[in-house]
C-alpha cells in the first residue's frame, strides 16, 4: 500500500554561526567550523537535508589538571603538560574545534593572572589552526578578569567565549562584541531561563549569529533526561519561530560525563559496573550521542575514544541514503 | 487514535432513552471518550458501531508482551513522540544474543553471566531482559539444542531468530506453555509463520525492505489470525534507523496507522564494533524501539544503556525523589559535617556524588522538599529554616554527632541567620552554591 510520509513543515529556521575567522575573515585560522541551520528535527533528511554535521571539540586545560581521570591523563601522555602539545594532538585526534579551559591556579598555585591566560591562548593558535573555544575557570569575577585580556589580544578570532551566565555576561558581552569573538551562553537546564539569558543578551546588541547556547545537561545517570528534554523543547521552540531560541546548542558531556563516580572511580565500585576504561567511555559517549539526538549542535568531549565514536555516529547520522516509503 | 465524544455521539442511536444512565446520549459519548464508562451500558448501539468503538479505543501501538514462566518483556502503547509531552511508557526490552553454531559452552558462558547480571541504579536493580537464539546452522536440532541450553540456564523470554519455520517449529517445542516471539516473517514465508504464530499464540516478528511493504506483509498475517506483530523496517545505520523509527513512531501516533501500529525490534548487535553497538542501542532507546538486540554482553556497556533507558523512561511530571533521611558517606564519624540538601533524586545525586568522590567522611541530610532543588524549593517556601531544624530534630541528628556543625548549600546562605535562631546549639556554615565545589570547599573550610 502507498504510504503517506508524514513531514513536519516547521516555520523557523535555527541560526548558523560560524566559529573562528580564517586571515580573510580577519583571523588567523586555517578553516572555520559552521554550525546551525536547521530547518526541522535533527538528522531527518527525509524532510530536509541537514545542513551541518554536529561539531566535536576536544576540551585540553593550560596545564596538567589535578582534578582529572587518570583515564583521561594516560589517554593524552606527556601532552598534557603542555598546551601546545595538547592542541595538537587534540587536532591529531580528530577534533574539529579545541575548546581551551583556563584553570583558576597556575601550576605554581598562584592565581592565573590574565597575562598567562593571553600566552596560553596564543600559544594554542599558534598550534592548530582549528577555530578555539577559550572558557573560563568558572567563577564570575575571574572569567571576566581572564577573557577580557584574552578577548582584547585576540581581536577578530571568532573566539567563543564561555561561560557567560545570568550572573556575569555583560562584561564578556561587551568583550566579545567590542573584539569580534562569540559567546557561549550557559543556562540551567530551563527553557525559559536559556530565553531569557538569551533576550538579555541581544538587548546589550550583541548579534545574535555570534551566539551558541548552552542549556547545560547532567551526564547520563544525572539527569540526562532533563538535559535532552530542555534541548528537545528548545529546538521545537526554535522551530516554530521563537526567534530568541534560534541559536546553535553547545553542550559539555565530557565535563559532566568525568565528573561521575562510574568515570572517575576505579576500585571499591560494584562489579556489576564492568571494566573502568570502556565504562567511562560509554559513559561520555553515549551522553553525548543522546544530547546529539536531541539537537545538540556542538558537542565538547575529553577522551580521544569517545571523539572517534561520536564521530562514527555523526558520519553515520549525517548520511541520508535511503527510501522511506 | 481515540475517538472524539462528538465522533462517538454520531456512532451511538440519538434517542436519548436514559437506559445507559446518562440524561443524553452526548453525555454518554462524552464519558466514554474520557474512558469513564464501557459501551456495554447501552443495550441499542449497532454492531458495526461497535466495531468501530472498539478499533478506536485500542492503542495506536499494539503492546506486546514476550513471556515465559515468571517472566515478561513488554513494549507499545506509546502515545508521543517526546517524552516532554506525557512521558513513554514501556521500556524497551534488551536482548542477548547467541547463535546456535557458537560452541555450546560459549553459549552456557554468556547466557549465564548475563542473566544473572543485575545493577543497582537509584535503589533499583536493573536487568536485560531476555536472550535472542539465533539460527545459522541452517539445522533445526542445533537450533533445538542452542534453545535448550539458554532455557536451562536462564527462565528470561527468548527471541527465536530464524527464517525457516521448521526452525521456528524446532525451536517452539522447547518452549512449550511460553509466548516467545517468533522472528520472523518476509515476503517469502509469512503464511507459514503466520499459521506456527497463530496455532502456537506466540509473538510474529515481520521483516520488509521497506515500509508500504511492511504494511502490506502485516495486513496479510493479521488477516490470517495473528495480532501481536512486532516489526522490523530495516536501517541498520543510524540516519536510515532515525527516520524510519520516527517515521514509524509519527504515523502512529499522528497518523493512526494500523499497518504499522507496533512496536520496532532493532539490531544493534549487527554492528559488529562493540563500541558502535552501544551508540546504535542507546539510539534505540531515545528513538523509540520497543525491543533492542544486542551482540556483546559486558557490564561496562550494559550499565550505561539500563540507566540511559530508566533515564529516558522517567516520568518528567514526577521526578525520581530520594526518601529524606540521614544518609552517610564515606563512613562519617560523630566529628563529620552535616551537610543539607533536598530529596530532588538530581540533586541528592550530585551532591553525594561529589562528597563521595572526594572520599571526606560527611552526614548527608537529606530533607523533604517535595522533590524540588535547592533554589527551586527554597523559592517555592519548602526549603527553609524551619523545615531543615525540623529534619535535624527529626532525624536525630545530633545524636549521631558530637561536633554540631551543619552546612547550608550556598544558594541559600539567606537562611543562614534563621537557622541560627531555630538551632542555637549548632554551628552553621555556608557551602559552595554548586555540588562541584563541594570536595574542595570540605577539604579547606571544614
Amino acid at each position: 500500500m502507498p504510504i503517506d510520509i508524514p513531514k513536519d513543515n516547521w516555520p523557523g529556521t535555527v541560526r548558523t554561526v560560524t566559529l573562528g575567522a580564517t586571515a580573510s575573515e580577519g583571523g588567523t585560522r586555517t578553516s572555520t567550523v559552521v554550525v546551525g541551520g536547521e530547518k526541522n528535527l535533527p538528522f531527518l533528511h527525509f524532510e530536509s537535508k541537514a545542513p551541518h554535521r554536529t561539531a566535536v571539540a576536544i576540551e585540553i586545560k593550560d596545564h596538567r589538571p589535578d582534578d582529572w581521570s587518570t583515564l583521561l591523563l594516560d589517554a593524552w601522555g606527556e601532552a598534557v603538560n603542555d598546551p601546545i602539545q595538547w592542541a595538537k594532538a587534540a587536532e591529531a585526534a580528530g577534533a574539529d574545534l579545541i575548546q581551551l579551559s583556563l584553570s583558576q591556579t597556575a601550576i605554581d598555585g598562584n592565581p592565573t593572572t590574565p597575562e598567562a591566560a593571553v600566552k596560553d591562548v596564543k600559544d594554542v593558535l599558534g598550534a592548530t589552526g582549528l577555530p578555539l573555544l577559550v572558557f573560563g575557570p568558572g567563577q564570575a569575577e575571574v572569567d571576566n578578569n581572564l577573557l577580557v585580556a584574552v578577548a582584547e589580544a585576540t581581536k577578530g578570532e571568532r573566539l567563543v567565549l564561555g561561560i557567560a551566565e545570568d550572573k556575569n555576561y555583560r562584561t564578556i558581552i561587551a568583550t566579545a562584541m567590542a573584539n569580534g569573538h562569540l559567546v557561549n551562553a550557559r543556562s540551567p537546564m530551563d527553557v525559559n531561563l536559556a530565553k531569557q539569558l538569551n533576550i538579555l543578551i541581544s538587548d546589550m546588541g550583541m548579534p545574535l549569529d555570534r551566539v551558541l547556547m548552552d542549556p547545560t545537561t547532567g551526564a547520563l545517570g544525572y539527569g540526562i533526561e532533563y538535559g535532552f528534554s530542555a534541548m528537545e523543547r528548545l529546538r521545537q521552540a526554535a522551530l516554530q519561530g521563537d526567534a530568541m531560541t534560534q541559536l546553535p546548542i553547545l553542550v559539555t558531556p565530557g565535563y559532566e560525563a568525568w565528573k561521575t563516580k562510574e568515570a572517575k572511580v576505579e576500585a571499591g565500585v560494584p562489579a556489576s559496573w564492568g571494566d573502568w576504561l570502556e565504562r567511562s567511555i560509554n559513559w561520555e559517549t553515549l551522553t553525548a550521542v543522546t544530547l546529539i539526538e536531541a539537537g545538540a549542535d556542538v558537542v565538547v568531549l575529553r577522551h580521544p575514544e569517545s571523539v572517534r565514536r561520536v564521530k562514527l555516529a555523526i558520519t553515520d547520522l549525517m548520511a541520508a541514503e535511503y527510501t522511506l516509503a | 487514535m481515540a475517538l472524539t465524544g462528538i465522533q462517538i455521539y454520531k456512532l451511538l442511536p440519538q434517542t436519548n432513552c436514559k437506559e445507559c444512565g446518562y440524561p443524553t446520549c452526548l453525555a454518554f459519548a462524552m464519558k466514554l471518550a474520557a474512558k469513564q464508562v464501557e459501551l456495554s451500558a447501552c443495550p441499542y448501539v449497532t454492531p458495526e458501531a461497535k466495531t468501530q468503538l472498539a478499533e478506536s479505543a485500542a492503542p495506536p501501538i499494539r503492546l506486546v508482551a514476550i513471556k515465559s514462566d515468571g517472566y515478561e518483556a513488554k513494549a507499545g502503547n506509546e502515545v508521543v513522540l517526546f517524552r516532554h509531552d506525557k512521558t513513554f511508557y514501556n521500556k524497551p526490552g534488551l536482548f542477548i544474543r547467541v547463535y546456535d553454531n557458537q560452541p555450546l559452552d560459549a553459549i552456557k558462558a554468556t547466557v549465564t553471566e548475563a542473566n544473572a547480571y543485575a545493577v543497582n541504579y537509584v535503589g533499583m536493580d536493573l536487568t536485560v531482559d531476555g536472550f535472542v537464539v539465533a539460527s545459522m546452522a541452517g539445522d533445526p536440532n542445533a537450533f533445538t539444542t542452542a534453545v535448550q541450553t539458554v532455557r536451562a540456564i536462564s527462565k528470561r523470554p527468548i527471541i527465536l531468530m530464524s527464517r525457516d519455520v521448521n526452525n521456528a517449529k524446532a525451536g517452539l517445542n522447547v518452549l512449550k506453555g511460553e509466548t516467545p516471539l517468533i522472528y520472523g516473517a518476509d515476503a517469502r514465508n509469512w503464511e507459514a509463520f503466520a499459521d506456527l504464530a497463530k496455532e502456537n499464540k506466540t509473538a510474529l516478528g515481520v521483516v520488509a525492505g521497506s515500509l508500504a511493504e511492511l504494511a502490506d506483509l502485516n495486513d496479510k498475517i493479521k488477516a490470517r489470525g495473528v495480532e501481536d506483530l512486532v516489526i522490523d523496517p530495516g536501517g541498520r545505520d543510524l540516519g536510515s534507523g532515525l527516520a524510519l523509527g520516527t517515521t514509524i513512531r509519527r504515523l502512529a501516533i499522528k497518523k493512526n496507522f494500523r499497518a504499522l501500529g507496533f512496536p520496532v525490534i532493532t539490531f544493534p548487535g549487527d554492528i559488529g564494533d562493540p563500541g558502535m553497538e552501544s551508540v546504535h542501542a542507546a539510539q534505540a532507546i531515545t528513538k523509540y524501539a520497543g525491543f533492542i538486540v544486542l551482540d556483546h554482553f559486558n557490564p561496562a556497556t550494559i550499565y550505561p544503556l539500563l540507566v540511559l533507558r530508566q533515564n529516558i523512561y522517567t516520568d518528567p511530571q514526577k521526578p525520581i525523589q530520594v526518601q529524606p533521611g540521614i544518609y552517610e558517606i564515606n563512613a562519617p564519624k560523630p566529628e563529620s559535617p552535616v551537610l543539607v540538601t533536598t530529596n530532588f533524586s538530581i540533586t541528592y545525586f550530585s551532591v553525594a556524588n561529589e562528597v563521595e568522590g572526594s572520599g571526606l567522611p560527611a552526614w548527608l541530610l537529606v530533607t523533604d522538599a517535595e522533590g524540588m532543588s535547592v533554589l527551586t524549593a527554597w523559592a517555592a517556601g519548602k526549603f527553609d529554616a524551619e523545615r531543615i531544624a525540623k529534619a535535624i530534630k527529626g532525624f536525630n541528628v545530633a545524636d549521631k554527632v558530637s561536633r554540631k556543625r551543619v552546612v547550608l548549600p550556598g544558594h541559600v546562605a539567606v537562611l543562614s541567620g534563621e537557622l541560627e535562631g531555630e538551632l542555637p546549639d549548632w554551628e552553621v556554615r555556608v557551602g559552595p552554591r554548586e555540588a562541584v565545589d563541594l570536595p574542595a570547599f570540605m577539604k579547606q573550610a571544614l
